[in-house]
């Protein structure tokens, strides 16, 4: 009994618990989506019973594999070009809305960051059906389907490089562009030359991170969506995974996945090609603490 | 002096030339379909058809269906109270359990963690780049009568466990729920608790409080505002749920208010109950938004 009240009262012991508590979370967490991963390359029907390695639902079943099956492979690459087409409008945008309104000083632009703070708060599902609403209520030139899919996701994303960079706009202060003015640049000059790849880093943070939350999206894109062709793929699992689905469906979640994964990865190398000449910090941690 | 004058007018357009797309963008987008959920909601309705008539003018707002949902909320044809009650229960509920895990995860990983916080970081953002709908297919997998959960239960065959997991299970919904949103918990708490300068800790344990004391008396005062930030961003979107109630249970009697909403969108004749259900949650959740964009807001000011 003794060394066990000791090392109670030891101030400095490990923290076991923490590390058990911590640990037991990530497995919680992590370990059922490795099973489903794990099931997309089973052999048999089952998403339960293990029935040996193939690449069955992805390419090799002739019927409903991901690669034969056109309702599996069209959500995929819908998925992906609305991610490529709303993050390449979400960026620019937001980047410039977030430059404007951190230097414009007046009643619009505070009324438009307190508009922008609140679509950053606001529970998804409200703005989906104000979406909806406005989609199939009112005519207006927007519809249902790929165009208005791309235009619901860029509202609900359009605060993330908002919020990012005007951090970084925080931390860079306003003396880096004074001086490029003093030296004689003009204020767009300054912002193209001085405050722009100061930015860099934020801009490609926030570029990853809407990537990969736009392909991950469900409640907008449903309620935008014209029927089967505009489909993503967490609208086919949503209408499949109860209704026994072959584990071509885990295969077609896997891509997904390993999509995210790869816009993260890519992500990383340009922001360590980017962070190279500021020194220190190049490991993952650090990007990921940017996000 | 003339010579600087276009230069200075420049400088005060640009700002203004920048900022424009997104204001006019969030005016059509966000702000004008929050309009039309009210202009919906007190509008009319066509006789004939059943399909909602929007109206803009305030004036001749009418509140028919406001007053629908709210004499079916409580009373003998109350069919709206009990998935009111149900949301108010499993989000509260679930929030405490994210609370409980997310604290120890994040306090260890903020503080305790040393050279494995890196590591640590990156498993704990991944679910992030996980689909939501990937995370809950491999519970509903997992979940099934066959599956992995029940034969974990029956520990090796020693137990014949055939339990119904997915079909009207309250604990599935709650448990579904707490998996689903829990990593939106830690990163604000993590975020705060990593903010707290450690001399403060060590100087609460010179002064000779015990680990127990420091935590209760320093650190986790100073990260109040961190828990109150991280439950409000995991309960709102909790509030208009739906999805995972209806993978892990697709049953009326775990029907939250984000299902009500859900079920009435496609039902002709039901538009303006759905966005009157939207009405209500949006003023639930209003003051708790406005007080997280003034936190949000005033820590900008001041950093």
């Amino acid at each position: 009994m003794g060394w066990l009240v000791r090392w109670w009262n030891n101030p400095w012991r490990a923290p076991r618990f923490l590390w058990i508590i911590t640990i037991g979370y990530l497995l919680w967490s992590l370990v059922p989506v490795l099973i489903a991963v794990a099931f997309s390359f089973n052999d048999g029907r089952s998403r339960t019973t293990w029935q040996g390695f193939s690449f069955r639902w992805y390419w090799g079943d002739p019927e409903s594999s991901v690669w034969a099956d056109p309702s599996m492979h069209t959500a995929l690459i819908h998925t992906l070009w609305l991610g490529l087409l709303a993050t390449a409008i979400t960026i620019p945008l937001g980047v410039a809305f977030a430059l404007g309104i951190d230097r414009w000083r007046g009643r619009l632009p505070s009324g438009a960051n307190f508009t922008m703070l609140l679509s950053f708060v606001l529970p998804e599902m409200l703005l989906a059906v104000a979406l909806f609403f406005l989609v199939t209520q009112v005519t207006t030139p927007l519809q249902q389907g790929t165009p208005g899919q791309v235009a619901g996701l860029i509202t609900f994303q359009l605060s993330y490089p908002v919020v990012i960079v005007r951090a970084r706009l925080l931390t860079i202060g306003k003396q880096y562009e004074e001086a490029a003015v003093d030296l004689g640049a003009s204020s767009f000059g300054a912002v193209r030359r001085v405050l722009f790849p100061l930015l860099k880093p934020a801009i490609l943070a926030s570029t990853v991170l809407v990537f990969a939350d736009v392909i991950d999206n469900f409640v907008i894109v449903r309620y935008l969506s014209a029927g089967a062709d505009t489909e993503t793929v967490s609208i086919k699992i949503y209408n499949t995974a109860r209704a026994a689905p072959t584990p071509a469906l885990n295969a077609l979640a896997t891509l997904l996945l390993v999509a995210a994964l790869l816009a993260v990865a890519i992500g990383f190398l340009i922001y360590r090609r980017f962070s190279k000449g500021e020194g220190g910090a190049t490991d993952i941690g650090t990007f990921a603490g940017e996000l | 002096m003339l010579k600087y004058a276009p230069r200075r007018r420049r400088t005060a357009l640009l700002w203004p030339l920048l900022a424009m797309p997104g204001i006019v963008w969030l005016a059509l987008l966000f702000v004008l379909p929050l309009y039309v959920v009210l202009t919906i909601v007190f509008g009319q309705t066509d006789p004939i058809f059943f399909t909602p008539i929007p109206v803009w003018d305030p004036l001749q707002w009418n509140s028919a269906q406001m007053q629908y949902v709210f004499t079916h909320l409580i009373g003998p044809d109350g069919f709206y109270g009990p998935p009111f009650v149900r949301t108010a229960i499993y989000v509260g509920v679930a929030s405490v359990l994210c609370l409980l895990i997310a604290y120890p995860v994040a306090y260890f990983t903020a503080r305790l963690a040393g050279r494995w916080k890196g590591v640590l970081l990156i498993l704990l953002i991944a679910p992030f780049w996980i689909s939501y709908m990937m995370r809950m297919l491999g519970w509903v997998n997992m979940l099934q009568t066959d599956g992995q959960v029940n034969a974990w239960l029956s520990l090796g065959g020693l137990f014949d466990v055939q339990v119904d997991w997915l079909n009207g299970k309250a604990i599935t919904v709650v448990l579904g729920l707490v998996y689903g949103y829990v990593p939106y918990m830690i990163l604000p708490l993590f975020a705060g608790l990593d903010r707290i300068p450690q001399s403060s800790i060590e100087a609460a344990r010179d002064l000779g409080a015990g680990r127990f004391g420091a935590f209760r008396r320093v650190t986790f005062p100073l990260s109040k505002p961190a828990v109150i930030a991280a439950i409000l961003l995991t309960c709102l979107p909790m509030l208009g749920d739906y999805f995972t109630n209806d993978l892990l249970s697709a049953n009326p009697s775990t029907s939250m208010v984000g299902n009500l909403i859900n079920n009435a969108l496609f039902q002709p004749g039901q538009i303006g109950q759905a966005g009157a259900l939207v009405l209500i949650l949006l003023v639930v959740s209003l003051a708790p938004m406005l007080w997280y964009v003034r936190s949000t807001r005033d820590e900008g000011v001041k950093s």
